[in-house]
């Protein structure tokens, strides 16, 4: 037997049902513990995500059962209750949380497709024009409006008691709004401007935020998970974007405004933070 | 006869194909009731009470849950066919399930859905069989059909989403003549709203009840 070290890596089967098809679902991304894809829903029409959690060789199996269970279950559970309060999510069409066979498929859940990109993509190509074109223009001004609409849709994300357990500006996406699309921005009059630089500005900013990877998240009032919520997105915004890094402020801004119980939500960040940074420098 | 719907199902492999027939003004759902309560095998069908459907998609949702659940050998009732009544619904009573959403002696909207789970069965059989046994007028499996048969307060109340996908709660009124155009002839939608405001509705409650039958009640 030959043993090479090159071999590329082993692409995971997709789970039955999805052996039969057609077309075949696309991968979109691979993490540690799931995959995405694009597939259709009932209809080759219809759009959605499929999202696998394969089974995990090196965990025994009864245990690897049942944490695939929990993990499918839990992120659907809470995606159907943000849905149902009004909290943007995609809506969750079907899914397995037992999978079948032996070694294990894992389970998988199929869900909305979102259309748009996800917010950090927007926030990198943002920063980069305003880079280019210096502050004060109609990008500055599109992504301190979409910072807050981001802090918005976290204030209803907690106000619904829901925190998520990995805020990350890649776990949030923009969606397009159709009228957004038709009838060109709502920057189109910034002075600065040429038109087409606030055409571009208002079609990438605009949109509706909509949250998505639910996958450690927790039902919680407390004031200390929100606020953790809020300081685990606030340093991955910072290593993420530091050149939009005061940008930031906008997201708390508007999430003080956003719901009763807010602001104490925000002085409790401080404390995290406080804690944070004795941490690190301890560490 | 003409009404029978053949159709596959995304994912599922095309033998197992669905047939499905959609009736109006069904007047022997008492004898159809007792077939399916003595286990009669010509007389297995899902029949289901189509006034607490929502639309084709909702009740796809729940065929595709059951086949898949039959192919890989997890079925939690009887057969394929009483599966699809108990995805339906929203927790895990099989009995509760096949209560709220089968047929009863008094359902005059039926629903029949029967999978080719063996190469006997096919369109022609189905809809011979059917045509035989329903004594109703057959109309077409499409979402505006279900539109109009749908009771959406007591959909509504089922999954218990009252106020989900509703602009005004206080706006509901029984609706069942469907004569509204444009509404999207669900009950409970709000009263005057656009044909796209009540359209956004009608999905959003879809979602919401998709989402229930994909958790089943696992807290
Ligand atoms: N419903 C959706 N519609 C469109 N694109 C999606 C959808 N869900 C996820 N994506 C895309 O796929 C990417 C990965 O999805 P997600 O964040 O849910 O998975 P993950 O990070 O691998 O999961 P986990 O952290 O739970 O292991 C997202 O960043 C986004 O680009
Ligand atoms: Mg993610």
């Amino acid at each position: 037997m030959e043993i090479t070290n090159n071999d590329p890596p082993q692409p995971h089967p997709l789970p039955p049902p999805f052996t039969h098809t057609a077309p075949a679902p696309t991968l979109l991304t691979q993490g540690a513990e799931a995959l995405l894809y694009r597939t259709h829903f009932l209809l080759p029409s219809h759009p959605c995500a499929l999202k696998h959690r394969p089974s995990k060789p090196y965990r025994h199996p009864v245990l690897d059962k049942r944490l695939t269970k929990h993990r499918i279950l839990s992120e659907a559970r809470t995606l159907v209750k943000c849905r149902r309060e009004g909290v943007s999510v995609p809506g969750v069409l079907a899914l397995d949380a037992e999978g079948c066979g032996d070694a294990g498929s894992g389970g998988w859940m199929m869900m909305e497709w979102v259309e748009g990109r996800t917010v950090k993509e927007v926030v990198v190509e943002a920063g980069k024009r305003i880079k280019e074109r210096g502050g004060g223009g109609v990008w500055e001004e599109g992504l301190r409006a979409l910072m807050g609409k981001i802090g918005r849709a976290l204030g209803r994300m907690h106000e619904v008691g829901v925190v998520h357990g990995d805020l990350t500006t890649s776990n949030m996406m923009l969606r397009p709004s159709p009228t957004s699309l038709q009838n060109g921005t709502t920057f189109t009059n910034g002075a600065e401007g040429d038109g087409d630089d606030a055409k571009s500005a208002g079609e990438s900013l605009e949109g509706e935020i909509v949250l998505i990877d639910f996958g450690l998240a927790a039902q919680s009032l407390q004031d200390e998970d929100k606020a953790v919520d809020l300081y685990v997105l606030e340093r991955a915004f910072g290593s993420t974007h530091p050149e939009a890094e005061e940008g930031f402020q906008e997201v708390l801004r508007v999430y003080g405004e956003s719901y009763k119980g807010a602001k104490v939500v925000l002085k409790r960040l401080e404390d995290v933070r406080l804690r944070g940074r004795k941490r690190s420098m301890l560490g | 006869m003409a009404f029978l719907q053949s159709l596959n199902l995304a994912h599922i492999p095309p033998d197992l194909a669905v047939h499905i027939a959609l009736y109006a003004d069904v007047q022997n759902a008492p004898f159809l009731r007792d077939q399916l309560l003595q286990g009669s095998p010509a007389f297995e069908y899902a029949l289901i009470d189509a006034t607490v459907i929502l639309s084709t998609t909702h009740v796809l949702a729940a065929v595709f849950r059951a086949a898949n659940d039959h192919l890989n050998g997890r079925l939690r009732s009887r057969n394929v066919h009483s599966e699809i009544v108990f995805s339906l619904g929203a927790n895990n009573n099989i009995a509760q399930s096949l209560r709220t959403f089968g047929i009863t002696a008094t359902t005059t909207d039926l629903l029949a859905i029967k999978l080719s789970t063996n190469p006997s069965i096919t369109a022609s059989t189905v809809s011979e069989h059917l045509a035989a046994s329903v004594n109703g007028t057959p109309v077409e499996f499409s979402d505006a059909t279900l539109a109009k048969m749908a009771d959406g307060g007591k959909i509504r109340k089922l999954y218990k989403l009252s106020g989900v996908g509703e602009a005004d709660s206080k706006g509901k009124r029984r609706r069942k003549d469907g004569s509204e155009e444009g509404s999207g002839g669900v009950d409970g939608i709000k009263a005057g709203s656009t044909g796209y405001d009540a359209e956004r509705e009608r999905k959003e409650l879809e979602v919401a009840i998709l989402g229930l039958m994909a958790l089943r009640g696992a807290v």
